[in-house]
């Protein structure tokens, strides 16, 4: 008994530094910034920069304006941006990382050197790639002179000095979309827990829950949504053309990483699996589809997890490509610091960062609490 | 290792740390973001403070990245945590009244001005954008003129064309350039250098009172002689490159040298590139007149030192500043720096031909300040302003951008 406390005593001891460390570097400085967010602090130029600044509480005032103040355009613009950024960059590593994995898997003469070639641009810091791919997409070199190699006119594409959108819509209709969004979704959960699982109390609540979630959301779409407008005018956005540009680069860098995930996974499906599928009558597409992608999906969804907290919080490469001046590809962790530190308007810097912080927790969280419960399971 | 010799190791590191301590010798610790071509200019004044204080040793704390957009961001940091550096560049204007004056950080100078005798050495224009709250706060060190329009003297004699003299007339020129082939008579580069040129338009449309007016508060952001501000400027644009967000501001300027352009808006930092890194001939390899509206009117940017409260070595700074103002400083730091004196009484044999005429104006011009670089809007105003241009670019509605301006300026309370 009292080697067991001594040991768990030791093993407390051993944590402690770190936990103290990680409380206060992460967590605190974490509090201390949605604090800061919840303040007026760089609204008065008198205050922003004294030795001790006085600021007053001004609540979700600061939250508000980002969302639906007239100046924060560009916040909202990068809200999107950062969104389809999300979307292209997941799919194009998610694929090219599947296809590479299933070529090097047929293991082809020189695999080894095949697979360390697509792997090298992990290695890479973010502002290498941005740097070399900053080059590669000048307009007037790089890219748009491959081309004339093979007799075509050159390219006239402005990549990263684009100033094209495509895909516009107007915030104005955000709140009513999102709601019948969300309303669809609810239905949908509901649909799945009442018609399959009526039996367990637990899903049957659920279910219930949801459908009445969706119909409280669909209704006030309809019915007060419609007329309520955020912005005193129209404000539109979409898909800035100028991202073309990173979402290429990113997929360079990151798309080694999935292939290398993907490697793993399918190198542990028994080559028995295969062989009775084969035998059964699967083609090759029927192999893949109905067999091996299916049992790859814990890895596609860990490297969703993995690759769409690097999108969501992206800055490094952004700000090596394309700087921190150009409207077209910012995004908001660059919107934070250009407010923070060059605004001075350091509560709604802090106000940016807290909603990533959330957009992000909205991804991790729930995959955190799903990995610890089937842990637990086990 | 014996205990025997680990000792004497100890006792050894304690003696060398104790002989570098014991020197005591006083410190100066300046932080800029000059570096690279503008090394050599700094190091110059470096050698010379170091010659009349030899006792004090100079750390030279440089964070690079042009106009300071890198160094003001860890200027705030050690600011804000208590630990400034014993004088630092900025902006001479509102980049530093308007954030570190009015958070009550600084240094009164206008002591030392007294003392020194600058309050005659300096343009009264010039001091009365340094001053705020009753006090003069920052040393200018140079002067650089933001409204100039360069062109090449030959291709504008080839094309049969005169440097206008007001928007109006440029606009006709443009017209006429354009109908001799050359699509885009102006040359403009990325977002900066957009923003630079707007200023000249709206100084050349508003006059040296309405522009001077905007940044007090007595000529509102959207009023009509303002909105007129962004119709010109659109008209502006339509003779500029598609391409220039591609491009930096040399090679903006490179395509006026070209041909492919006929004008290019710059400050006067594109003459130190064109006489000393093209080695062109000021007056024959390119030509230079106010920028159209704007004859008569000097529009500076000036780069200058201020003393932060609470430093640790008050008088080597104080020395510093000394050094910075006078004479014999400016007269080595300019010429280096492709720059003119803010003084008065600067000798000019030492400065090229184009700096000479520029000198010349800073003595005659009135004197206002750049929005683009520093002087006449505090920083939230400034870091916003480039929203305003986005939003009329992307609508190229005046009344749009006007009133976009207006509530920039309210939120931020410019003028008050």
């Amino acid at each position: 008994m009292k080697r067991q406390r001594a040991s768990q005593l030791t093993s407390f001891l051993v944590v402690l530094p770190s936990l103290l460390l990680v409380g206060i570097f992460v967590y605190g400085f974490i509090g201390r910034t949605v604090l800061t967010s919840l303040s007026d602090w760089g609204r008065d130029p008198t205050q922003a920069l004294a030795l001790s600044p006085v600021t007053r509480f001004v609540g979700l005032d600061n939250y508000r304006q980002l969302f639906t103040g007239i100046i924060d355009g560009r916040f909202r613009q990068d809200l999107v941006s950062t969104v389809f950024f999300t979307v292209f960059f997941l799919a194009g590593c998610l694929g090219v990382g599947l296809l590479l994995a299933i070529l090097i898997d047929h293991k082809p003469r020189g695999e080894a050197v095949f697979r360390s070639v697509y792997l090298f641009p992990f290695a890479l810091s973010f502002v290498v790639t941005g740097t070399i791919w900053r080059w590669l997409l000048q307009p007037s070199g790089g890219l748009n002179q491959l081309p004339p190699l093979v007799g075509l006119p050159a390219g006239e594409f402005t990549w990263l000095t684009s100033r094209q959108q495509i895909w516009r819509f107007d915030w104005n209709a955000m709140p009513v979309a999102l709601a019948v969004f969300g309303g669809l979704a609810m239905a949908l959960l509901a649909v799945v827990d009442l018609r399959g699982h009526r039996r367990e109390p637990r899903r049957r609540r659920r279910g219930l829950v949801a459908a009445a979630a969706s119909v409280a959301l669909l209704a006030w779409a309809a019915v007060w949504g419609r007329g309520w407008a955020p912005l005193p005018f129209g404000e539109l956005h979409g898909f800035n053309l100028a991202f073309i540009g990173i979402v290429v680069a990113s997929v360079w860098q990151m798309a080694g990483y999935t292939m290398a995930l993907y490697l793993a996974g399918l190198s542990g499906i028994p080559e028995e699996l295969r062989e009775a599928a084969t035998v059964e009558g699967a083609s090759g597409w029927q192999l893949y589809s109905r067999v091996i992608l299916p049992l790859l999906a814990p890895i596609t969804l860990s490297a969703m997890i993995v690759l769409g907290h690097i999108s969501l919080k992206i800055f490094d490469l952004v700000f090596a490509m394309a700087g921190p001046d150009n409207a077209y590809t910012d995004v908001p962790a660059l919107l934070m610091y250009i407010t923070t530190f060059r605004g001075n308007q350091f509560a709604k810097g802090a106000a940016i960062g807290t909603i990533l912080l959330v957009l992000v927790a909205l991804i991790v969280v729930p995959y955190l609490r799903s990995q610890l419960r089937r842990e637990v399971d086990r | 290792m014996t205990r025997r010799t680990a000792w004497f190791m100890a006792a050894a590191l304690v003696a060398a740390l104790g002989a570098t301590t014991a020197r005591a010798e006083e410190k100066l610790e300046i932080f800029s973001w000059w570096a690279g071509d503008e090394g050599p200019a700094l190091q110059a004044l470096l050698d010379r403070y170091a010659a009349q204080n030899p006792t004090i040793k100079v750390v030279n704390s440089t964070v690079t990245g042009g106009s300071g957009v890198n160094a003001r961001a860890v200027l705030k940091t050690r600011m804000l945590g208590g630990d400034p550096p014993d004088s630092f560049q900025v902006h001479a204007g509102q980049e530093l009244i308007g954030t570190w004056v009015v958070a009550n950080r600084m240094e009164d100078l206008s002591g030392l001005f007294r003392s020194e005798g600058w309050l005659k050495q300096f343009p009264p224009g010039l001091i009365a954008l340094l001053s705020a709250k009753g006090g003069i706060w920052s040393v200018p060190v140079n002067i650089h003129r933001s409204n100039v329009m360069w062109y090449v003297p030959a291709n504008l004699q080839k094309w049969g064309v005169q440097p206008p003299k007001t928007w109006d007339e440029f606009i006709a020129t443009c017209a006429v350039l354009q109908g001799k082939g050359l699509k885009a008579p102006l040359a403009v580069g990325e977002n900066w250098t957009v923003n630079h040129l707007w200023e000249s338009v709206a100084l050349g449309v508003l006059g040296p009172e309405g522009w001077s007016g905007l940044w007090t508060g007595k000529v509102r952001m959207d009023h009509p002689k303002v909105v007129k501000v962004w119709e010109t400027f659109g008209k502006v644009l339509d003779c500029t490159n598609a391409d220039a967000s591609g491009l930096s501001w040399q090679q903006a300027t490179d395509r006026m040298l070209k041909g492919d352009a006929a004008f290019n808006i710059m400050g006067d930092w594109a003459a130190g590139y064109m006489s000393t890194t093209l080695k062109l001939v000021p007056g024959e390899g390119f030509g230079w007149a106010p920028a159209p509206g704007t004859g008569g009117t000097f529009m500076m940017l000036s780069d200058s030192f201020g003393l932060p409260k609470g430093v640790k070595h008050h008088d080597a700074a104080v020395k510093w500043l000394k050094l910075l103002g006078s004479r014999e400083g400016q007269d080595i730091f300019n010429p280096l720096k492709g720059s003119i004196a803010a003084r008065l009484d600067s000798d000019l044999g030492k400065y090229n031909a184009y700096l000479v005429s520029a000198a010349k104006d800073w003595k005659t011009n009135t004197v206002v300040g750049s929005l683009a670089h520093g002087a006449v809007a505090p920083e939230a105003f400034a870091s916003q302003f480039g929203t305003v241009m986005e939003i009329y670019l992307g609508s190229k509605n005046p009344q749009a951008a006007a009133s976009a301006a207006r509530a920039i300026a309210d939120q931020v309370g410019l003028g008050k």
